[in-house]
Protein backbone atom coordinates (compact mmCIF):
# COMPACT_ATOMS: atom_id res chain seq x y z
CA UNK A 1 0.00 0.00 0.00
CA UNK A 2 2.65 2.53 1.03
CA UNK A 3 4.64 1.48 -1.96
CA UNK A 4 1.74 2.63 -4.13
CA UNK A 5 1.30 5.96 -2.38
CA UNK A 6 4.93 7.00 -2.24
CA UNK A 7 6.05 5.85 -5.66
CA UNK A 8 8.21 8.39 -7.45
CA UNK A 9 6.54 10.09 -10.40
CA UNK A 10 7.02 8.08 -13.55
CA UNK A 11 4.99 7.00 -16.50
CA UNK A 12 6.02 8.99 -19.52
CA UNK A 13 3.67 8.16 -22.39
CA UNK A 14 4.85 8.91 -25.90
CA UNK A 15 2.88 8.24 -29.08
CA UNK A 16 4.90 8.99 -32.21
CA UNK A 17 3.98 9.02 -35.92
CA UNK A 18 0.96 7.01 -34.97
CA UNK A 19 -1.65 5.83 -37.43
CA UNK A 20 -4.14 3.02 -37.21
CA UNK A 21 -6.28 1.63 -39.99
CA UNK A 22 -8.41 -1.45 -40.31
CA UNK A 23 -9.42 -3.51 -43.32
CA UNK A 24 -12.83 -3.28 -44.86
CA UNK A 25 -14.28 -4.54 -48.12
CA UNK A 26 -13.65 -1.13 -49.70
CA UNK A 27 -10.03 -1.25 -48.65
CA UNK A 28 -8.19 0.00 -45.56
CA UNK A 29 -10.05 2.60 -43.49
CA UNK A 30 -7.95 5.00 -41.52
CA UNK A 31 -9.24 5.61 -37.98
CA UNK A 32 -6.33 7.66 -36.68
CA UNK A 33 -3.63 9.27 -38.76
CA UNK A 34 -0.31 11.02 -38.19
CA UNK A 35 -0.71 11.54 -34.46
CA UNK A 36 1.85 12.55 -31.84
CA UNK A 37 0.98 12.89 -28.20
CA UNK A 38 2.88 12.65 -24.98
CA UNK A 39 2.09 12.69 -21.30
CA UNK A 40 4.79 13.73 -18.88
CA UNK A 41 5.24 11.85 -15.62
CA UNK A 42 2.51 12.88 -13.20
CA UNK A 43 0.67 14.92 -15.80
CA UNK A 44 -3.10 14.85 -16.35
CA UNK A 45 -3.87 15.00 -20.06
CA UNK A 46 -7.25 14.77 -21.77
CA UNK A 47 -8.20 13.98 -25.33
CA UNK A 48 -11.40 15.53 -26.62
CA UNK A 49 -12.92 15.31 -30.06
CA UNK A 50 -16.12 14.70 -31.97
CA UNK A 51 -17.65 11.26 -31.66
CA UNK A 52 -16.02 8.68 -33.87
CA UNK A 53 -12.78 10.65 -34.19
CA UNK A 54 -10.68 7.78 -32.93
CA UNK A 55 -9.88 9.07 -29.45
CA UNK A 56 -10.85 5.74 -27.88
CA UNK A 57 -8.87 3.96 -30.59
CA UNK A 58 -5.83 5.96 -29.59
CA UNK A 59 -6.37 5.16 -25.91
CA UNK A 60 -6.82 1.46 -26.67
CA UNK A 61 -3.52 1.52 -28.54
CA UNK A 62 -1.81 3.02 -25.50
CA UNK A 63 -3.43 0.30 -23.37
CA UNK A 64 -2.03 -2.29 -25.76
CA UNK A 65 -5.32 -3.67 -27.05
CA UNK A 66 -4.73 -2.35 -30.58
CA UNK A 67 -1.51 -2.39 -32.57
CA UNK A 68 -0.59 0.78 -34.45
CA UNK A 69 -0.42 0.40 -38.23
CA UNK A 70 2.50 2.78 -38.28
CA UNK A 71 4.35 4.56 -35.52
CA UNK A 72 5.09 3.54 -31.97
CA UNK A 73 3.66 3.82 -28.47
CA UNK A 74 6.08 3.84 -25.57
CA UNK A 75 5.78 4.17 -21.80
CA UNK A 76 9.01 5.23 -20.11
CA UNK A 77 10.85 4.39 -23.31
CA UNK A 78 9.53 0.83 -23.46
CA UNK A 79 7.47 -0.15 -26.45
CA UNK A 80 3.87 -1.13 -25.71
CA UNK A 81 3.32 -4.65 -27.02
CA UNK A 82 0.09 -5.66 -25.34
CA UNK A 83 -2.03 -4.99 -22.26
CA UNK A 84 -0.20 -4.99 -18.96
CA UNK A 85 -0.81 -4.13 -15.33
CA UNK A 86 1.60 -1.21 -15.76
CA UNK A 87 -1.16 0.64 -17.58
CA UNK A 88 -4.35 0.66 -15.53
CA UNK A 89 -7.54 1.20 -17.44
CA UNK A 90 -10.98 2.47 -16.45
CA UNK A 91 -13.86 1.80 -18.81
CA UNK A 92 -17.07 3.68 -19.43
CA UNK A 93 -19.13 0.53 -18.82
CA UNK A 94 -17.40 0.09 -15.40
CA UNK A 95 -16.58 -3.50 -16.42
CA UNK A 96 -16.44 -4.81 -12.88
CA UNK A 97 -16.54 -8.58 -12.62
CA UNK A 98 -20.15 -9.26 -11.58
CA UNK A 99 -19.18 -12.55 -9.91
CA UNK A 100 -16.67 -10.90 -7.62
CA UNK A 101 -17.43 -8.78 -4.60
CA UNK A 102 -16.19 -5.20 -4.48
CA UNK A 103 -13.11 -6.27 -2.54
CA UNK A 104 -12.42 -9.24 -4.82
CA UNK A 105 -12.62 -6.91 -7.80
CA UNK A 106 -10.04 -4.60 -6.25
CA UNK A 107 -7.85 -7.56 -5.30
CA UNK A 108 -7.87 -9.00 -8.80
CA UNK A 109 -4.72 -7.32 -10.09
CA UNK A 110 -2.81 -8.22 -6.92
CA UNK A 111 -4.01 -11.81 -7.19
CA UNK A 112 -2.74 -11.97 -10.76
CA UNK A 113 0.59 -10.78 -9.47
CA UNK A 114 0.62 -13.69 -7.01
CA UNK A 115 0.26 -11.69 -3.82
CA UNK A 116 -0.85 -13.91 -0.91
CA UNK A 117 -4.50 -13.66 0.09
CA UNK A 118 -4.18 -11.97 3.47
CA UNK A 119 -1.80 -9.36 2.11
CA UNK A 120 -3.97 -8.44 -0.84
CA UNK A 121 -7.06 -8.36 1.35
CA UNK A 122 -5.37 -5.79 3.53
CA UNK A 123 -4.24 -3.73 0.53
CA UNK A 124 -7.71 -3.81 -1.02
CA UNK A 125 -9.32 -2.70 2.27
CA UNK A 126 -6.95 0.25 2.59
CA UNK A 127 -7.67 1.36 -0.98
CA UNK A 128 -11.41 0.95 -0.55
CA UNK A 129 -11.15 3.03 2.60
CA UNK A 130 -9.54 5.85 0.62
CA UNK A 131 -12.45 5.78 -1.79
CA UNK A 132 -15.01 5.66 1.02
CA UNK A 133 -16.15 2.19 -0.01
CA UNK A 134 -15.07 0.04 2.94
CA UNK A 135 -18.69 -0.55 3.96
CA UNK A 136 -19.40 -2.12 0.57
CA UNK A 137 -16.45 -4.49 0.33
CA UNK A 138 -18.68 -7.59 0.49
CA UNK A 139 -21.30 -6.29 -1.96
CA UNK A 140 -21.58 -7.52 -5.49
CA UNK A 141 -21.29 -4.78 -8.16
CA UNK A 142 -24.92 -5.31 -9.17
CA UNK A 143 -26.02 -3.74 -5.88
CA UNK A 144 -24.01 -0.52 -6.36
CA UNK A 145 -24.93 2.79 -7.96
CA UNK A 146 -23.11 3.91 -11.11
CA UNK A 147 -20.90 6.33 -9.21
CA UNK A 148 -19.90 3.65 -6.70
CA UNK A 149 -19.19 1.17 -9.46
CA UNK A 150 -16.87 3.59 -11.16
CA UNK A 151 -15.09 4.38 -7.89
CA UNK A 152 -14.45 0.65 -7.56
CA UNK A 153 -13.30 0.64 -11.19
CA UNK A 154 -10.77 3.37 -10.50
CA UNK A 155 -9.56 1.80 -7.26
CA UNK A 156 -9.20 -1.55 -9.00
CA UNK A 157 -7.10 0.00 -11.76
CA UNK A 158 -4.89 1.75 -9.19
CA UNK A 159 -4.47 -1.25 -6.88
CA UNK A 160 -1.52 -2.71 -8.75
CA UNK A 161 0.30 0.63 -8.67
CA UNK A 162 0.38 1.23 -12.43
CA UNK A 163 2.65 3.82 -14.01
CA UNK A 164 -0.20 5.38 -15.94
CA UNK A 165 -3.94 5.45 -15.66
CA UNK A 166 -6.03 5.39 -18.84
CA UNK A 167 -9.67 6.39 -18.65
CA UNK A 168 -12.12 5.96 -21.52
CA UNK A 169 -15.08 8.32 -20.94
CA UNK A 170 -15.30 6.97 -17.40
CA UNK A 171 -18.08 9.28 -16.28
CA UNK A 172 -20.07 9.25 -19.51
CA UNK A 173 -22.84 7.10 -18.09
CA UNK A 174 -23.26 9.05 -14.84
CA UNK A 175 -25.72 11.80 -14.05
CA UNK A 176 -24.45 15.39 -13.86
CA UNK A 177 -24.25 15.59 -10.05
CA UNK A 178 -22.44 12.28 -9.63
CA UNK A 179 -20.11 13.25 -12.46
CA UNK A 180 -18.94 16.38 -10.64
CA UNK A 181 -18.25 14.42 -7.46
CA UNK A 182 -16.39 11.74 -9.37
CA UNK A 183 -14.22 14.37 -11.05
CA UNK A 184 -13.33 15.69 -7.62
CA UNK A 185 -12.51 12.20 -6.34
CA UNK A 186 -10.37 11.43 -9.37
CA UNK A 187 -8.47 14.70 -8.97
CA UNK A 188 -7.80 13.93 -5.31
CA UNK A 189 -6.53 10.44 -6.05
CA UNK A 190 -4.38 11.64 -8.90
CA UNK A 191 -2.76 14.32 -6.75
CA UNK A 192 -2.09 11.79 -4.03
CA UNK A 193 -0.63 9.14 -6.29
CA UNK A 194 1.27 11.44 -8.68
CA UNK A 195 0.39 9.11 -11.51
CA UNK A 196 0.23 10.05 -15.20
CA UNK A 197 -3.31 10.16 -16.52
CA UNK A 198 -4.61 9.98 -20.07
CA UNK A 199 -8.30 10.78 -20.06
CA UNK A 200 -10.66 10.48 -23.01
CA UNK A 201 -13.92 12.44 -22.93
CA UNK A 202 -16.29 14.34 -25.14
CA UNK A 203 -17.20 16.67 -22.28
CA UNK A 204 -15.26 19.90 -22.70
CA UNK A 205 -15.92 21.19 -19.16
CA UNK A 206 -14.71 17.94 -17.73
CA UNK A 207 -11.53 18.04 -19.82
CA UNK A 208 -10.70 21.60 -18.76
CA UNK A 209 -11.58 21.09 -15.13
CA UNK A 210 -9.42 17.98 -14.77
CA UNK A 211 -6.45 18.48 -17.05
CA UNK A 212 -3.06 20.09 -17.24
CA UNK A 213 -3.24 19.84 -20.99
CA UNK A 214 -5.98 19.00 -23.51
CA UNK A 215 -5.51 17.50 -26.97
CA UNK A 216 -8.30 18.25 -29.40
CA UNK A 217 -8.72 15.76 -32.21
CA UNK A 218 -10.01 16.26 -35.74
CA UNK A 219 -12.91 14.37 -37.28
CA UNK A 220 -12.16 10.95 -38.73
CA UNK A 221 -9.51 10.07 -39.65
CA UNK A 222 -8.51 11.52 -36.31
CA UNK A 223 -5.33 13.45 -35.71
CA UNK A 224 -4.33 16.14 -33.24
CA UNK A 225 -5.89 19.44 -34.23
CA UNK A 226 -4.71 21.46 -31.27
CA UNK A 227 -2.93 21.13 -27.96
CA UNK A 228 -4.24 23.46 -25.27
CA UNK A 229 -2.46 23.96 -21.96
CA UNK A 230 -4.82 24.56 -19.03
CA UNK A 231 -3.08 27.03 -16.74
CA UNK A 232 -5.80 27.00 -14.06
CA UNK A 233 -4.30 26.70 -10.61
CA UNK A 234 -4.71 23.67 -8.39
CA UNK A 235 -6.42 22.53 -6.31
CA UNK A 236 -9.34 23.33 -8.54
CA UNK A 237 -12.72 24.21 -7.16
CA UNK A 238 -16.11 23.79 -8.70
CA UNK A 239 -16.52 27.59 -8.53
CA UNK A 240 -13.66 28.01 -11.02
CA UNK A 241 -15.96 26.79 -13.76
CA UNK A 242 -17.60 30.22 -13.69
CA UNK A 243 -14.32 32.16 -13.91
CA UNK A 244 -13.58 34.17 -17.05
CA UNK A 245 -10.36 32.20 -17.54
CA UNK A 246 -12.27 28.92 -17.57
CA UNK A 247 -14.97 30.27 -19.84
CA UNK A 248 -12.39 31.60 -22.30
CA UNK A 249 -10.74 28.17 -22.49
CA UNK A 250 -14.14 26.62 -22.89
CA UNK A 251 -15.10 28.93 -25.75
CA UNK A 252 -11.85 28.22 -27.56
CA UNK A 253 -12.14 24.48 -27.20
CA UNK A 254 -15.81 24.56 -28.04
CA UNK A 255 -15.30 26.26 -31.39
CA UNK A 256 -12.47 23.85 -32.27
CA UNK A 257 -14.71 20.88 -31.58
CA UNK A 258 -17.70 22.37 -33.30
CA UNK A 259 -15.81 22.78 -36.54
CA UNK A 260 -14.82 19.13 -36.39
CA UNK A 261 -18.26 17.88 -35.43
CA UNK A 262 -19.77 19.66 -38.41
CA UNK A 263 -17.09 18.12 -40.62
CA UNK A 264 -17.92 14.73 -39.18
CA UNK A 265 -21.65 15.19 -39.58
CA UNK A 266 -21.55 17.16 -42.82
CA UNK A 267 -21.41 14.09 -44.97
CA UNK A 268 -24.34 12.46 -43.19
CA UNK A 269 -26.47 15.59 -43.33
CA UNK A 270 -26.00 16.21 -47.05
CA UNK A 271 -26.50 12.51 -47.74
CA UNK A 272 -29.84 12.45 -46.00
CA UNK A 273 -30.96 15.77 -47.41
CA UNK A 274 -31.65 18.73 -45.17
CA UNK A 275 -35.42 18.43 -45.56
CA UNK A 276 -35.28 15.12 -43.79
CA UNK A 277 -33.77 16.77 -40.73
CA UNK A 278 -36.22 19.69 -40.71
CA UNK A 279 -33.42 22.21 -40.78
CA UNK A 280 -34.26 25.51 -42.49
CA UNK A 281 -31.07 27.18 -43.66
CA UNK A 282 -32.53 30.58 -44.68
CA UNK A 283 -29.52 31.19 -46.83
CA UNK A 284 -27.05 30.76 -43.96
CA UNK A 285 -24.25 28.24 -44.13
CA UNK A 286 -24.49 24.92 -42.32
CA UNK A 287 -21.88 26.00 -39.79
CA UNK A 288 -24.03 28.92 -38.67
CA UNK A 289 -27.00 26.74 -37.98
CA UNK A 290 -25.52 23.93 -36.00
CA UNK B 1 -45.78 3.10 10.58
CA UNK B 2 -45.14 4.45 14.07
CA UNK B 3 -43.47 1.25 15.32
CA UNK B 4 -40.69 1.50 12.73
CA UNK B 5 -39.91 5.14 13.56
CA UNK B 6 -39.40 4.44 17.27
CA UNK B 7 -36.88 1.63 17.46
CA UNK B 8 -36.55 2.04 21.26
CA UNK B 9 -39.79 0.18 22.03
CA UNK B 10 -39.81 -3.31 20.51
CA UNK B 11 -42.84 -3.91 18.32
CA UNK B 12 -45.52 -6.17 19.74
CA UNK B 13 -45.97 -9.73 18.50
CA UNK B 14 -49.10 -8.66 16.68
CA UNK B 15 -47.32 -5.96 14.68
CA UNK B 16 -44.52 -8.39 13.81
CA UNK B 17 -46.99 -10.94 12.46
CA UNK B 18 -48.76 -8.22 10.53
CA UNK B 19 -45.51 -6.94 9.07
CA UNK B 20 -44.33 -10.43 8.16
CA UNK B 21 -47.64 -11.01 6.45
CA UNK B 22 -47.39 -7.75 4.52
CA UNK B 23 -43.87 -8.49 3.29
CA UNK B 24 -44.65 -12.09 2.30
CA UNK B 25 -48.15 -11.50 1.02
CA UNK B 26 -47.35 -12.34 -2.60
CA UNK B 27 -45.51 -15.53 -1.71
CA UNK B 28 -48.32 -16.67 0.61
CA UNK B 29 -50.88 -15.97 -2.06
CA UNK B 30 -49.00 -18.05 -4.63
CA UNK B 31 -48.61 -20.93 -2.16
CA UNK B 32 -52.28 -20.85 -1.21
CA UNK B 33 -53.43 -20.82 -4.83
CA UNK B 34 -50.95 -23.59 -5.63
CA UNK B 35 -52.34 -25.84 -2.91
CA UNK B 36 -55.94 -25.17 -3.94
CA UNK B 37 -55.09 -25.89 -7.57
CA UNK B 38 -53.42 -29.20 -6.71
CA UNK B 39 -56.40 -30.20 -4.57
CA UNK B 40 -58.76 -29.30 -7.40
CA UNK B 41 -56.72 -31.46 -9.76
CA UNK B 42 -57.02 -34.40 -7.34
CA UNK B 43 -60.75 -33.79 -6.96
CA UNK B 44 -61.37 -33.71 -10.73
CA UNK B 45 -59.25 -36.83 -11.13
CA UNK B 46 -61.25 -38.49 -8.33
CA UNK B 47 -64.62 -37.57 -9.85
CA UNK B 48 -63.64 -38.58 -13.40
CA UNK B 49 -62.46 -42.00 -12.26
CA UNK B 50 -65.16 -42.69 -9.67
CA UNK B 51 -67.93 -42.01 -12.22
CA UNK B 52 -65.93 -43.69 -15.03
CA UNK B 53 -66.54 -40.78 -17.37
CA UNK B 54 -66.36 -41.52 -21.10
CA UNK B 55 -66.23 -38.37 -23.13
CA UNK B 56 -63.92 -38.94 -26.13
CA UNK B 57 -61.33 -39.90 -23.50
CA UNK B 58 -62.16 -43.04 -21.56
CA UNK B 59 -61.61 -42.98 -17.82
CA UNK B 60 -63.06 -46.48 -17.48
CA UNK B 61 -59.78 -48.15 -16.55
CA UNK B 62 -57.96 -45.17 -15.12
CA UNK B 63 -57.13 -45.74 -11.45
CA UNK B 64 -58.55 -43.30 -8.90
CA UNK B 65 -56.25 -41.22 -6.68
CA UNK B 66 -57.17 -43.43 -3.71
CA UNK B 67 -56.23 -46.57 -5.61
CA UNK B 68 -52.90 -45.03 -6.54
CA UNK B 69 -52.32 -44.00 -2.94
CA UNK B 70 -53.05 -47.55 -1.84
CA UNK B 71 -50.52 -48.95 -4.28
CA UNK B 72 -48.05 -46.29 -3.17
CA UNK B 73 -48.28 -47.36 0.49
CA UNK B 74 -47.73 -50.94 -0.64
CA UNK B 75 -44.88 -50.04 -2.96
CA UNK B 76 -42.75 -48.13 -0.45
CA UNK B 77 -42.47 -51.32 1.59
CA UNK B 78 -41.62 -53.31 -1.52
CA UNK B 79 -37.82 -53.57 -1.95
CA UNK B 80 -38.32 -54.26 -5.64
CA UNK B 81 -40.03 -50.91 -6.22
CA UNK B 82 -37.30 -49.12 -4.30
CA UNK B 83 -34.72 -50.95 -6.39
CA UNK B 84 -36.43 -49.67 -9.55
CA UNK B 85 -36.15 -46.14 -8.29
CA UNK B 86 -32.59 -46.53 -7.05
CA UNK B 87 -31.45 -47.96 -10.37
CA UNK B 88 -33.08 -45.17 -12.36
CA UNK B 89 -31.44 -42.60 -10.10
CA UNK B 90 -28.08 -44.28 -10.51
CA UNK B 91 -28.40 -44.28 -14.30
CA UNK B 92 -29.33 -40.60 -14.27
CA UNK B 93 -26.48 -39.79 -11.94
CA UNK B 94 -23.85 -41.56 -14.03
CA UNK B 95 -25.19 -40.51 -17.45
CA UNK B 96 -25.81 -36.90 -16.46
CA UNK B 97 -22.53 -36.52 -14.58
CA UNK B 98 -20.59 -37.84 -17.55
CA UNK B 99 -22.46 -35.46 -19.84
CA UNK B 100 -21.59 -32.53 -17.56
CA UNK B 101 -17.98 -33.61 -17.13
CA UNK B 102 -17.51 -33.90 -20.90
CA UNK B 103 -19.96 -31.25 -22.14
CA UNK B 104 -18.98 -28.26 -19.99
CA UNK B 105 -15.20 -28.37 -20.55
CA UNK B 106 -15.70 -29.18 -24.21
CA UNK B 107 -18.04 -26.21 -24.60
CA UNK B 108 -15.58 -23.93 -22.79
CA UNK B 109 -12.68 -25.06 -24.97
CA UNK B 110 -14.73 -24.84 -28.17
CA UNK B 111 -15.83 -21.36 -27.18
CA UNK B 112 -12.28 -20.23 -26.58
CA UNK B 113 -10.38 -21.89 -29.41
CA UNK B 114 -11.76 -21.34 -32.87
CA UNK B 115 -10.01 -24.34 -34.42
CA UNK B 116 -11.52 -26.77 -31.91
CA UNK B 117 -14.91 -25.20 -32.57
CA UNK B 118 -14.49 -25.51 -36.33
CA UNK B 119 -13.53 -29.18 -36.03
CA UNK B 120 -16.12 -30.38 -33.52
CA UNK B 121 -19.12 -28.18 -34.18
CA UNK B 122 -20.16 -29.71 -37.56
CA UNK B 123 -20.16 -33.23 -36.10
CA UNK B 124 -22.12 -32.07 -33.07
CA UNK B 125 -24.66 -30.33 -35.28
CA UNK B 126 -25.25 -33.50 -37.30
CA UNK B 127 -25.64 -35.73 -34.24
CA UNK B 128 -27.62 -33.27 -32.14
CA UNK B 129 -31.03 -33.51 -33.88
CA UNK B 130 -31.10 -37.30 -33.46
CA UNK B 131 -33.38 -37.99 -30.47
CA UNK B 132 -31.77 -40.11 -27.79
CA UNK B 133 -34.51 -42.73 -28.24
CA UNK B 134 -33.47 -43.22 -31.85
CA UNK B 135 -30.10 -44.28 -30.49
CA UNK B 136 -31.54 -47.29 -28.65
CA UNK B 137 -30.84 -49.97 -31.28
CA UNK B 138 -27.40 -48.53 -31.98
CA UNK B 139 -26.64 -48.28 -28.28
CA UNK B 140 -27.55 -51.93 -27.75
CA UNK B 141 -25.13 -52.86 -30.51
CA UNK B 142 -22.39 -50.56 -29.23
CA UNK B 143 -22.33 -51.50 -25.58
CA UNK B 144 -21.77 -54.96 -24.14
CA UNK B 145 -24.41 -54.70 -21.41
CA UNK B 146 -27.94 -53.37 -21.31
CA UNK B 147 -27.05 -51.21 -18.33
CA UNK B 148 -24.28 -49.45 -20.21
CA UNK B 149 -26.45 -48.77 -23.22
CA UNK B 150 -29.15 -47.20 -21.03
CA UNK B 151 -26.59 -44.98 -19.30
CA UNK B 152 -25.22 -44.07 -22.72
CA UNK B 153 -28.68 -42.99 -23.92
CA UNK B 154 -29.11 -40.87 -20.78
CA UNK B 155 -25.69 -39.36 -21.38
CA UNK B 156 -26.55 -38.49 -24.98
CA UNK B 157 -29.83 -36.90 -24.00
CA UNK B 158 -28.23 -34.46 -21.59
CA UNK B 159 -24.93 -33.98 -23.41
CA UNK B 160 -26.11 -31.77 -26.26
CA UNK B 161 -28.14 -29.25 -24.24
CA UNK B 162 -25.18 -28.88 -21.88
CA UNK B 163 -22.70 -28.43 -24.72
CA UNK B 164 -24.83 -26.01 -26.70
CA UNK B 165 -25.67 -23.82 -23.70
CA UNK B 166 -22.06 -23.71 -22.54
CA UNK B 167 -21.03 -22.63 -26.03
CA UNK B 168 -23.76 -20.02 -26.02
CA UNK B 169 -22.56 -18.70 -22.66
CA UNK B 170 -18.99 -18.47 -23.98
CA UNK B 171 -20.15 -16.52 -27.02
CA UNK B 172 -21.84 -13.94 -24.78
CA UNK B 173 -18.85 -13.19 -22.55
CA UNK B 174 -18.41 -9.42 -22.53
CA UNK B 175 -15.10 -8.68 -24.29
CA UNK B 176 -14.65 -5.58 -22.13
CA UNK B 177 -14.38 -7.82 -19.06
CA UNK B 178 -11.63 -9.77 -20.80
CA UNK B 179 -9.82 -6.51 -21.52
CA UNK B 180 -10.27 -5.39 -17.94
CA UNK B 181 -8.67 -8.62 -16.77
CA UNK B 182 -5.83 -8.26 -19.28
CA UNK B 183 -4.85 -4.80 -18.12
CA UNK B 184 -4.87 -6.03 -14.55
CA UNK B 185 -2.16 -8.46 -15.55
CA UNK B 186 -4.21 -11.63 -16.19
CA UNK B 187 -2.78 -14.17 -18.62
CA UNK B 188 -4.67 -16.67 -20.77
CA UNK B 189 -5.12 -19.30 -18.06
CA UNK B 190 -6.32 -16.81 -15.46
CA UNK B 191 -8.66 -15.14 -17.93
CA UNK B 192 -10.18 -18.52 -18.64
CA UNK B 193 -10.65 -19.32 -14.97
CA UNK B 194 -11.55 -15.86 -13.68
CA UNK B 195 -13.56 -14.43 -16.57
CA UNK B 196 -14.76 -16.88 -19.21
CA UNK B 197 -15.81 -19.61 -16.80
CA UNK B 198 -17.77 -17.54 -14.26
CA UNK B 199 -19.27 -15.41 -17.04
CA UNK B 200 -20.59 -18.56 -18.72
CA UNK B 201 -21.88 -20.17 -15.51
CA UNK B 202 -25.47 -18.90 -15.80
CA UNK B 203 -25.77 -20.47 -19.25
CA UNK B 204 -23.96 -23.60 -18.13
CA UNK B 205 -26.61 -24.02 -15.46
CA UNK B 206 -29.37 -23.43 -17.98
CA UNK B 207 -27.77 -26.24 -19.97
CA UNK B 208 -27.57 -28.49 -16.90
CA UNK B 209 -31.25 -27.88 -16.09
CA UNK B 210 -32.40 -28.58 -19.64
CA UNK B 211 -29.97 -31.50 -19.86
CA UNK B 212 -31.40 -33.02 -16.69
CA UNK B 213 -34.91 -32.85 -18.13
CA UNK B 214 -33.86 -34.51 -21.37
CA UNK B 215 -31.85 -37.09 -19.40
CA UNK B 216 -35.06 -38.27 -17.69
CA UNK B 217 -36.99 -38.34 -20.98
CA UNK B 218 -34.25 -40.41 -22.57
CA UNK B 219 -33.85 -42.70 -19.57
CA UNK B 220 -37.53 -43.54 -19.30
CA UNK B 221 -37.77 -44.26 -23.02
CA UNK B 222 -34.69 -46.45 -22.90
CA UNK B 223 -35.94 -48.33 -19.85
CA UNK B 224 -39.32 -48.94 -21.44
CA UNK B 225 -37.76 -50.34 -24.59
CA UNK B 226 -34.76 -52.28 -23.40
CA UNK B 227 -34.78 -52.24 -19.65
CA UNK B 228 -34.72 -54.61 -16.85
CA UNK B 229 -35.46 -52.60 -13.74
CA UNK B 230 -35.83 -48.88 -13.54
CA UNK B 231 -38.90 -46.75 -12.97
CA UNK B 232 -39.64 -46.58 -16.72
CA UNK B 233 -39.56 -50.35 -16.89
CA UNK B 234 -41.78 -50.53 -13.78
CA UNK B 235 -44.39 -48.32 -15.48
CA UNK B 236 -44.35 -50.34 -18.69
CA UNK B 237 -44.44 -53.63 -16.79
CA UNK B 238 -47.48 -52.39 -14.83
CA UNK B 239 -49.28 -51.90 -18.11
CA UNK B 240 -48.35 -55.37 -19.35
CA UNK B 241 -49.48 -56.90 -16.05
CA UNK B 242 -52.72 -54.86 -16.02
CA UNK B 243 -51.73 -53.16 -12.77
CA UNK B 244 -53.45 -49.90 -13.61
CA UNK B 245 -52.75 -48.17 -10.30
CA UNK B 246 -49.04 -48.90 -10.71
CA UNK B 247 -49.01 -47.14 -14.07
CA UNK B 248 -50.08 -43.90 -12.41
CA UNK B 249 -47.73 -44.54 -9.50
CA UNK B 250 -44.80 -44.97 -11.91
CA UNK B 251 -45.74 -41.78 -13.73
CA UNK B 252 -45.99 -39.78 -10.52
CA UNK B 253 -42.69 -41.19 -9.29
CA UNK B 254 -41.04 -40.10 -12.55
CA UNK B 255 -42.52 -36.62 -12.13
CA UNK B 256 -41.36 -36.30 -8.55
CA UNK B 257 -37.85 -37.56 -9.38
CA UNK B 258 -37.58 -35.17 -12.31
CA UNK B 259 -38.76 -32.27 -10.18
CA UNK B 260 -36.38 -33.21 -7.37
CA UNK B 261 -33.35 -33.44 -9.65
CA UNK B 262 -34.01 -30.11 -11.31
CA UNK B 263 -34.42 -28.53 -7.87
CA UNK B 264 -31.04 -29.99 -6.90
CA UNK B 265 -29.47 -28.32 -9.91
CA UNK B 266 -31.14 -25.03 -9.19
CA UNK B 267 -29.90 -25.20 -5.60
CA UNK B 268 -26.39 -25.98 -6.80
CA UNK B 269 -26.61 -23.02 -9.16
CA UNK B 270 -27.50 -20.69 -6.31
CA UNK B 271 -24.59 -22.01 -4.27
CA UNK B 272 -22.13 -21.55 -7.11
CA UNK B 273 -23.43 -18.17 -8.26
CA UNK B 274 -24.14 -16.15 -5.10
CA UNK B 275 -23.91 -12.91 -7.09
CA UNK B 276 -27.09 -13.81 -8.94
CA UNK B 277 -29.21 -13.93 -5.79
CA UNK B 278 -31.67 -11.10 -5.72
Amino acid sequence: MNEILTKAPQGHIAVRNFSLSYDSIEGPVEAVTDTQIHVKPGEFVSIVGPSGCGKSTLLNAVAGFLKPTTGIVTVDGEKVNGPSAERGMVFQQYSLFPWKTVRENVEFGLKMRGMPRSQRERAARTLLGLAGLEAFEKHYPDKLSGGMKQRVGIVRALATGPKVLLLDEPFGALDAQTRVIMQQILTNMWQRLKISVLFVTHDIDEAIFLSDRVYCMTARPGSIKAEIPIPLERPRQQSMMMSSEFLALRRGLMSLIREESIKAMGGEISDMGLQGLNIELHGASLADVI
Amino acid sequence: MPASTTPASPPSFGTLVLRWYRINRDGLRATAIGIVSLLAFLLVWHLLTTYRVVFFVRFTNVPSPLAVYASFTKAIHDPKFLLHIALSCRRIFIGFSLAAIVGVPLGLIMGRFKLVHEIIFPVAEVLRPIPAIAWVPMAIMLWPTNEQSIVYITFLGSFFPILVNTLHGMSLVDPVLVRAAQCLGARERSIFREVYFPASLPHIFTGLTVGMGVAWVSLIAAEMISGQYGIGYFTWEAYSLVQYADIALGMIAIGVLGLGSSMLIRGAGQLVMPWRLK
